[in-house]
């Protein structure tokens, strides 16, 4: 047993004593509250915290496990933190059962103070299977960036340095899981949004098949490429949340009807056998070098474990950032007319409807969604549709197909989730395009939809480096399988930022 | 607008009236720093996005999305919804049980 505080252990320690009876879900959401609230101005983490409605969900979660209803219900108990991109319901309003009531800001100033009148789907099941709600995590406005300082409501600052960002769009999630703040956390992930923080907070996170998990209730950014996934501690923690949150939504009709497998009983230890790819484009220009090193390093573990490890080429990958900046934009652009000031959101109290509009847009979202509503519009304006948008998709094709190619020959790809390890807080904000280019290597993944996770493969100046694991489209049993395997061997499940224990 | 034309000759740049026309389709109001600043900005990221256009997709289809969309239908059956009290409860001008907003038409327009 780990002699990590409480609050740092992973789920599966903590569902263990739970049972044994060795500490409660009262206990683990308190530790999770008394972190939440020390570091709250220090890391900036969350935007709405709910405590007495966790500890009376922590109650019933206890009560049941006295009742012996444990079984088959990893998550009974365990505290966790959705980014503020999920809506929550309100207790007011019909049909509303929630105690409490958590505003949906998305980050942005449009939202403040908005209150859904439905939960999200992935709310709902984790309600379902008996996790305990702590509360709402900071984010890119929109989820729209790489650092999270996109924010309406300030940077989010990375435990491992708080001179640096945790990364972004999910940077509160990533944080508030490497802080000790939640036992796992709900991102989501359009160009990297989940893998990048995971990989610059040292957390383990998966961005699963597009289609895999219900999008209902979660604010919407780019629809073809938006999906929902967890940040752990571990690869069997979040093996664990992904298989509560898998499977068909009829509310989602992008939801696919695929049977969902024991994500846990895949991680077998075993990697013989499995042939990994690595894709020399990955590798990009501009990669520091301790992040290639301990990368390189991580592949070489896996292949002493007995994998097979082969060069494969994805040609297209530098056309990746140029593809993913037309079509989520233009996306972006159509989901985001629906903030208009008049059905929900703040409005500018224009005298004139055409002019509140405006001004309610011009004020309520911030430079970066504007940037990029103003990016996709002119992609999809007059004139330019098809030397944008539909070359953008021609591309798109291109992209899917060369993946689809290289996973008919292995098994599963490796690839660095970040060229860089976490930054300064200010260094890239004048430089959209330098900010962009940290999710080169993981927006090509989003484009042709399939799975990929990020562990964690060791420091490089005293800050976390990611691994990513992509798979075949529907198989985060392999790419998990593979990850867990790398983690056993690679021993770097108890890394802590060194302020946690602080 | 002559966009054909100008995408031959060179994509990036785009005018400040372009972004001025741009913001007017995205009901967006920008101040003349933002314009300005937009403008710059723009025309870098879409000389980056350029480069797409050297790749060769005359034999590619697009791709809208990675998996099969067709219509998914529900059973015809009354259920109930968000009642009107919650669907109301978070507009910013309401008058009784409507949406009131500013203005519609104005003498002139």
């Amino acid at each position: 047993m780990t002699a990590l505080p409480l609050a740092d252990r992973t789920i599966t320690e903590v569902a263990a004593a739970l049972r044994a009876g060795e500490t409660s879900s009262r206990e683990l959401t308190d530790a999770c509250l008394a972190r939440i609230e020390r570091d709250a101005e220090r890391l900036n983490t969350f935007l709405a915290v709910e405590p007495d409605a966790a500890r009376a969900a922590a109650d019933e979660a206890d009560a049941a496990l006295a009742r012996g209803e444990g079984d088959g219900r990893p998550l009974l108990g365990v505290p966790y933190a959705l980014k503020d991109i999920f809506v929550t319901r309100a207790l007011d309003g019909d049909g509303g059962d929630l105690p409490g009531g958590l505003p949906t800001t998305a980050g942005s100033l449009i939202l403040k103070g908005y209150r859904s009148p439905y939960a999200s789907s992935a709310e709902e099941r984790l309600r379902d299977a008996g996790a305990v709600l702590l509360g709402k995590t900071n984010c890119d406005e929109f989820a729209m960036g790489s650092s999270n300082e996109n924010s309406a409501y300030g940077p989010v600052h990375n435990p491992w340095d708080e001179t640096t960002v945790p990364g972004g769009s999910s940077g509160g999630s990533s944080a508030a899981v490497a802080g000790g703040q939640a036992y796992f956390a709900l991102g989501t992930d359009t160009g990297g949004s989940i893998r990048q923080p995971a990989s610059l907070t040292g957390t383990v996170g998966m961005k699963p098949t597009y289609g895999r998990v219900s999008r209902y209730g979660m604010v919407a950014f780019a629809s073809s490429l938006d999906q929902c996934g967890p940040f752990g501690r571990s690869v069997r923690d979040v093996a664990q949340v992904l298989g509560v949150l898998a499977g068909h939504d009829p509310r989602d009709s992008t939801s696919v009807d695929v049977p969902v497998p024991d994500y846990v009983a895949a991680l077998t230890g075993e990697v013989r056998g499995l042939r990994l790819g690595v894709p020399r484009e990955f590798f990009v220009p501009g990669m520091e070098s301790g992040v290639e090193a301990a990368v390189r390093a991580g592949i070489e573990t896996l292949r002493d474990l007995g994998a097979e490890i082969v060069d494969v080429s994805l040609p297209s990958t530098d056309r990746g950032l140029a593809t993913y900046y037309i079509i989520a934009p233009a996306e972006a652009s159509a989901n985001l007319a629906r903030y208009d000031g008049v059905r929900y959101g703040v409005s500018a109290m224009a005298d004139e409807l055409w002019e509140n509009y405006t001004r309610t847009r011009g004020s309520g979202f911030g430079p970066e969604v504007k940037r990029r509503i103003m990016l996709g519009t002119y992609a999809l304006s007059a004139g330019y549709y098809d030397a944008y948008y539909v070359k953008a998709q021609q591309v798109r094709t291109l992209i899917k197909a060369e993946f689809d190619e290289v996973l008919s020959t292995v098994d599963a790809i490796l690839a660095p989730t970040s060229p860089n390890v976490a930054f300064k807080i200010g260094a890239k904000v004048d430089d959209p395009l330098a900010m962009y280019l940290n999710d080169a290597c993981t927006l090509p993944v989003n484009i042709a939809g399939l799975p990929g996770v990020s562990v964690p493969c060791g420091l490089s100046g005293g800050l976390p480096v990611g691994l990513q694991v992509i798979g075949r489209a529907f198989d985060e049993a392999t790419v998990l399988r593979v990850a867990d395997a790398y983690e056993r061997a690679a021993g770097f499940t108890e890394l802590r930022p060194p302020t946690a224990n602080a | 607008m002559h966009a054909r034309t100008r995408y031959h000759r060179r994509m990036a740049s785009i005018s400040r009236a372009d972004v001025e026309h741009v913001a007017h389709l995205a009901l967006l109001h920008l101040t003349d720093d933002e314009l300005d600043r937009m403008r710059t900005q723009l025309s870098d990221i879409l000389e980056a996005i350029d480069t797409l256009q050297q790749v060769d997709t005359s034999h590619v289809g697009p791709t809208a999305s990675v998996i099969e969309l067709e219509n998914v239908m529900r059973e015809d059956e009354a259920r109930p919804g968000i009642g009107r009290d919650a669907a109301l409860a978070n507009a910013p001008l309401r008058e009784g049980d409507f949406l009131r907003v500013p203005t519609v038409l104005e003498e002139g327009r």
